[in-house]
């Protein structure tokens, strides 16, 4: 048996040139990995990119924002965001603890890939994609193409997560989340609902909406999205949601709830998502 | 093989440290096993409970998932470094509020405190709760906690709360274990480590039912440099069988060649640390057949089911039985009856401390240092294992991390036992929280019938129950809930016809033991949801109809028990009228607007008999005075949290006549301390209690007799002057100067209390307790009717606990329980083999629990001492019926199984069609 290797690179260049000579076992905030592990014996080599200061923070860029990989939760919760990512920020604050949004990473919940991954549905309605390094060069994914199922995700084994991108023609407008629980701190949700609208002249210019723990995936419900658009963007609103604009999602029993609740949940709290942004635009032409 | 080492240096607590570890070590681990810094508790290892959050470069952290690698060149804060030698006023505000119980969760708690506080020094409860949402406490019910964060920034000065000689019952002065919970230097069962300790792993059955065939351990020993033994059945020198009631007694300590459930231990490796954290378990040599398993408890019933015990039919382990009156009769002539059934599921303890310890021999005697709730228990069960006379082994518990019930069955007694007889060195085991989930006990799921009926004018005039109780695959503590539950079902109201039966039914499942109330919480549910019915069927209101039924002085009980006084139910629901009506009030107007949140208000009450149910259960305490003027109370009853040694100390204290601040403890240890019996059945503070008064009374009388002045003479300690007075009269008695006794004290006594019962017979007749506790609760809360999600309002506790000894532990025990009360009506649901970590067993978190106001009632009773009564299950038993009728009265369905959780309520309502 080989020993295996340890290594924590500074630069994003030496991780992907670390990555491209053989099986390397990721490490960053750490919330997921220990779990995952165990008591077990670890005998993986394991890269830690907690060095590699250049993949965490957030900037503004001529394409839009970026968040780099290993931005902490309570960075995202911290940050002076437009109001198109209160949605993320309210998920920020839903993702496990304080403790865990310390430490856990924005590209570690996505590699998770978790179908509760809290952080997807409000990165789902930024429209955000994934940035992914090799040694053979970069590619960028949308979220929906980065995240392939349950645990599964288009991350090859010589690539590294280095940023979350967001164009700026998603981050107007405003947004919300809303986290179903059993209880009210530390919990795996039982659906959720993250939801953003912009809204131009009293009408709904632009809607996406997004629902995760109802499928392997966290899907955009883009016939209710359609749907909206157009709209006034009045109390209304949330009278257009109908059943069949859930019809994409398959939820699943398991403990924490019956499929048939989920979908009607899931339902509600999409209504009332998005009666929470149609009340705010309220406000704000009033 | 694992990551080589790698030197990594950090601050700790303002020191600098340097460690050579793997750079991916848990930084837990690294503190507490590198650093010695053990006040960072680990319970769970996944950052599912928080207790081991510590401060890195000020920030909150679980220090489990935190690579060691990261703490290189930065500043970590632990619980050891929130003192700086004296306590911070964070640490005084936590002892002066009671919001220590355990305090295994207590570090993680200060130490996210903390730093809430650094940046908000007067936080509003929402930012409280925000801050800590991420530790759970299981023993608090996080009132406490919630308070004393709060008020932090006013304790500059511990208040001086020691109470004056004759006054210490009644008075609330900080625990008497207080400092080192708050401090870190409490010690649990994990925090020791014995030199040269060799680490122990068990393998454990991935199988529900299964045969094994180990394969060549000495091969497997020989291929594996630091493993010292492998331990199998074959080495069990004694009887490889143990249980707590003895009669039962069923489970191996390590199984031999098959195995009845998921998590039963077959073997143990024992080795050199670093060798066992390097072993793959899943490559251990052994070969596993699995069989065909039953987990359904009606299935386990039917006729020809293969049978889990060979020698129990029906895979019943024991019924319970009372009757009384004729029911049948009474039911058919009732102007209304109301018929239910109700479905409660797996309960786990959660304590946040999983079971630890360590072995040794001293000389030829077994030492034992584990967390339990019973040193007895665990000496008499290891004993029988190892086959070893009970002189030859000694339990020292360690500070119990929590128990409810569980840690009352042996644990990692046996098994650490085992290996030191092996190995000849000592021993330390600690499980994980996966073992602890599935391999240790639960609360009985149960499947409850009843029909109840009462006559025109409200009073009840008849009963039958009817209830199985899915025990799993080993006896535990499954008859006494078999027998507790028929006599308790009818809850403290008059039923002159009953009949109620209880069985605990074997399967393959987790095995089902004690937990706080012994299937009466379930019980209680079935009894009290009837109750409303029959109310909503007479038109009374729901209050009224108990009033008009609860017991009263001289009434007898469902098994003919004549309660002559101290029956305090009566005045436990009159204490709740005005909130009740308040209550309703403030619902009704919530409930003005025609909305889809519904507020609702619901009670039940309980009662509970303390100790063993109609079998000797006695308890021993010793108290001496030293030559050098110390009063030392052998004090043996297991504080796991609830306050025993306080609480019986303040007893020992007044029925001395000396100061509290006098005393010093000599903690439970099986060769120091007489038996104190064990810390369940609600029985310490009324029969411990009751034996230290004893004891300390009969000090009293031997020194007033050696000073030659009658019963009310007065005792002064100063230094080793024990002065005496009465009137005018003072005789001085210089300690040093007297021969020391037998126990090597000038003075001492020792008495054992037992609490007078008389036995069941054959239809359940007779009077099991010498003591009763009553409560009732009220709730109040709404019913989001679209999300089937509830939100408590408000929790209204009146409980009767004959005299409060300690009103701030009273209610501390209130809001704990309430809270398991609260797990057990929404949340909490063990699914064996899916739910084995802390998020999916979800238990309340601190943003779970709602206002409490405790109201504390005392009907003093005759047997109790100052009239004391028991306090410790009750607590829990009204919550969940509480809820369930709450949320009946807001959304107008009755959710039949318990936890109540929003996919059962909405499912409830919608299929009642009723609201929307």
């Amino acid at each position: 048996m080989t020993q295996p290797r340890y290594a924590r690179p500074d630069t994003i260049e030496e991780a992907v040139a670390l990555l491209s000579t053989g099986r390397w076992r990721p490490l960053a905030g750490g919330t997921d990995f220990y779990p995952a592990q165990g008591s077990r014996p670890i005998r993986d080599s394991i890269v830690d990119l907690n060095g590699i200061a250049a993949l965490r923070g957030i900037e503004r860029t001529t394409e839009g924002i970026r968040i780099g990989a290993r931005t902490s939760w309570t960075d995202i919760v911290r940050a002076d965001l437009p109001p198109a990512f209160e949605g993320l920020r309210l998920a920020a604050r839903e993702v496990g603890s304080v403790q865990i949004q310390n430490t856990g990473t924005v590209a570690g919940n996505l590699c998770n890939a978790s179908p509760a991954a809290d952080g997807v549905p409000p990165l789902l309605t930024l429209d955000a994609s994934v940035e992914l390094r090799s040694a053979a060069g970069t590619r960028v994914l949308p979220l929906q193409a980065f995240i392939l199922g349950n645990r599964r995700t288009a991350l090859r084994p010589d690539e590294l997560v280095t940023a979350v991108l967001v164009p700026s023609a998603s981050a107007g407008g405003r947004s919300t989340f809303l986290k179903l629980g059993a209880r009210r701190y530390l919990v795996i949700s039982i659906a959720m609902v993250a939801a953003r609208i912009a809204v131009a002249a009293g009408r709904v210019t632009q809607a996406a909406i997004a629902v995760g723990s109802c499928s392997e995936v966290a899907k955009r419900l883009t016939a209710l999205e359609a749907d909206l658009v157009g709209r006034d963007a009045d109390a209304a609103l949330a009278h257009v949601v109908q059943e069949h604009h859930l019809a994409g999602l398959s939820p699943i029993d398991d403990v924490r709830a019956s499929a048939a609740y989920r979908r009607e949940a899931a339902r509600e709290i999409v209504a009332r998502a998005i009666a929470r942004l149609a009340g705010a635009a309220e406000d704000m032409a009033a | 093989m694992s990551l080589a080492g790698k030197d990594i240096a950090f601050e700790v607590n303002g020191s600098r440290a340097v460690v050579n570890v793997s750079p991916v070590a848990r930084l837990s681990a690294v503190l507490r096993d590198e650093l010695g810094l053990t006040g960072t508790k680990v319970g769970c290892d996944a950052g599912d409970c928080g207790a081991c959050t510590v401060l890195l470069d000020g920030e909150p952290v679980c220090s489990c998932l935190v690579p060691a690698a990261q703490a290189e060149g930065s500043s970590v804060t632990t619980v050891e470094g929130l003192a700086n030698g004296h306590l911070s006023s964070l640490q005084k505000s936590f002892l002066a509020h009671g919001a220590a119980q355990c305090g295994i969760c207590t570090p993680g708690l200060l130490v996210s405190a903390a730093a809430l506080l650094e940046h908000t020094p007067h936080p509003s409860e929402t930012e409280v709760a925000d801050a800590l949402g991420g530790v759970l406490c299981r023993c608090t019910g996080y009132r406490k906690i919630v308070e004393a964060v709060m008020a932090a920034s006013r304790f500059h000065n511990l208040p001086d709360a020691m109470p004056a000689p004759g006054y210490a019952v009644g008075a609330s002065p900080i625990r008497l274990d207080g400092i080192p919970k708050v401090n870190g230097t409490e010690r649990f069962g994990a925090d020791e480590t014995p030199a040269g300790a060799l680490a122990v792993v068990a393998i454990r059955s991935p199988h529900w039912h299964a045969s094994f065939v180990l394969g060549d351990l000495d091969a497997y020993v020989a291929a594996h440099p630091g493993i010292a033994a492998v331990v199998t059945a074959k080495d069990v020198p004694g009887r490889n069988r143990f249980g707590v009631i003895a009669a039962f007694a069923d489970q191996p300590a390590l199984a031999d060649g098959f195995v009845r459930f998921r998590g039963e231990a077959v073997a143990l490796v024992a080795g050199e640390k670093e060798a066992i954290e390097d072993l793959d378990l899943a490559a251990f040599p052994i070969v596993w057949t699995a069989l065909p398993h039953i987990l359904d408890q009606a299935e386990a019933r039917r006729e020809g089911a293969d049978l889990i015990h060979i020698a129990r039919p029906g895979n019943i382990l024991t019924q319970g039985m009372v009757e009384r009156g004729d029911p049948d009769a009474a039911l058919a002539r009732a102007a209304v009856t109301a018929s239910g059934d109700i479905e409660t599921s797996f309960v786990e303890h959660a304590y946040i401390e999983p079971e630890a310890g360590s072995a040794w021999m001293d000389g030829d005697t077994l030492v034992i240092r584990a967390c339990t709730q019973s040193a007895g228990i665990d000496r008499d069960e290891t004993a029988a294992v190892l086959g070893l006379p009970l002189e030859r082994v000694r339990i020292i518990p360690t500070a119990t991390g929590g128990g409810f019930g569980s840690k009352l069955d042996v644990s990692v007694q046996p098994l650490l036992g085992l290996v030191v007889l092996k190995t000849g060195r000592p021993a330390r085991m600690v499980y994980s929280r996966q073992e602890s989930m599935m391999s240790t006990t639960k609360r009985h799921p149960a499947r409850m019938r009843a029909t109840i009926g009462a006559d025109a004018s409200g009073h009840i005039a008849g009963m039958i129950f009817d209830g199985d109780f899915d025990t799993g695959a080993y006896a535990s503590w499954g008859p006494t809930v078999a027998n507790r539950v028929p006599v308790h079902a009818s809850g403290p109201y008059r039923t002159p016809n009953y009949r109620a039966v209880g069985r605990a039914v074997h399967t393959n499942g987790p095995i089902a033991g004690a937990f706080r109330g012994f299937g009466v919480p379930q019980a209680t549910i079935m009894q009290e949801t009837l109750y409303d019915e029959l109310a909503g069927k007479l038109g009374i209101d729901r209050l009224e109809f108990r009033l008009r039924n609860a017991l009263r002085d001289g009434d007898r009980t469902v098994t003919g028990q004549e309660l002559a006084s101290g029956v305090g139910i009566l005045a436990c629901l009159e204490a709740l009228k005005s909130h009740w009506d308040r209550a309703q009030a403030d619902a009704r107007d919530a409930n003005a607007a025609d909305g889809h949140v519904r507020r609702g208000v619901g009670i039940a009450s309980c009662w509970y008999g303390c100790g063993n149910t109609s079998l000797p259960n006695p308890s021993t305490m010793r108290i001496g005075i030293s030559a050098d003027g110390d009063v030392v109370l052998h004090q043996g009853a297991i504080d796991i949290g609830q306050g025993s040694n306080t609480v019986i100390t303040q007893i020992a204290a007044d029925a001395l006549g000396l100061p509290l601040a006098k005393f010093r403890l000599v903690g439970a240890d099986t060769a120091l301390t007489p038996d104190a019996g064990k810390t369940s059945a609600s029985r310490q503070t009324f029969v411990s209690g009751k034996a230290a008064q004893k004891a300390a009374s009969a000090l009293r009388e031997a020194i007033l007799r050696f000073a030659n002045v009658s019963a009310a003479g007065r005792l002064h300690l100063d230094g080793t002057v024990l002065t005496v007075s009465e009137g005018e009269a003072t005789r001085r008695i210089d300690l040093a100067s007297l021969p020391r006794d037998a126990l090597g004290y000038a003075f001492s006594a020792e008495e054992s209390y037992d609490p007078p019962t008389l036995p069941l017979d054959a239809k359940g007749q007779g009077s099991p307790y010498a003591v009763y506790g009553y409560g009732a609760q009220l709730v109040e809360l709404e019913v989001d009717t679209r999300l089937g999600t509830v939100r408590l309002l408000k929790i209204t506790a009146a409980h009767d606990v004959g005299r409060a000894v300690n009103p701030l532990l009273v209610q501390g025990q209130v809001e704990g329980g309430i809270a398991q009360g609260i797990g057990l009506a929404l949340l909490e649901e063990y699914v064996p083999g899916r739910t084995e970590n802390l998020h999916d067993y979800l238990i309340p978190t601190i943003g779970d629990v709602p206002p409490i106001e405790t109201i504390i009632v005392e009907v003093p009773d005759p047997e109790g001492p100052f009239g004391a009564k028991g306090l410790g299950e009750h607590v829990l038993i009204p919550t969940a019926p509480a809820i369930l009728n709450a949320i009946r009265d807001a959304a107008g369905v009755l959710v039949t199984k318990v936890p109540a959780t929003p996919s059962r309520v909405l499912a409830a309502i919608k299929a009642q069609g009723a609201l929307r």
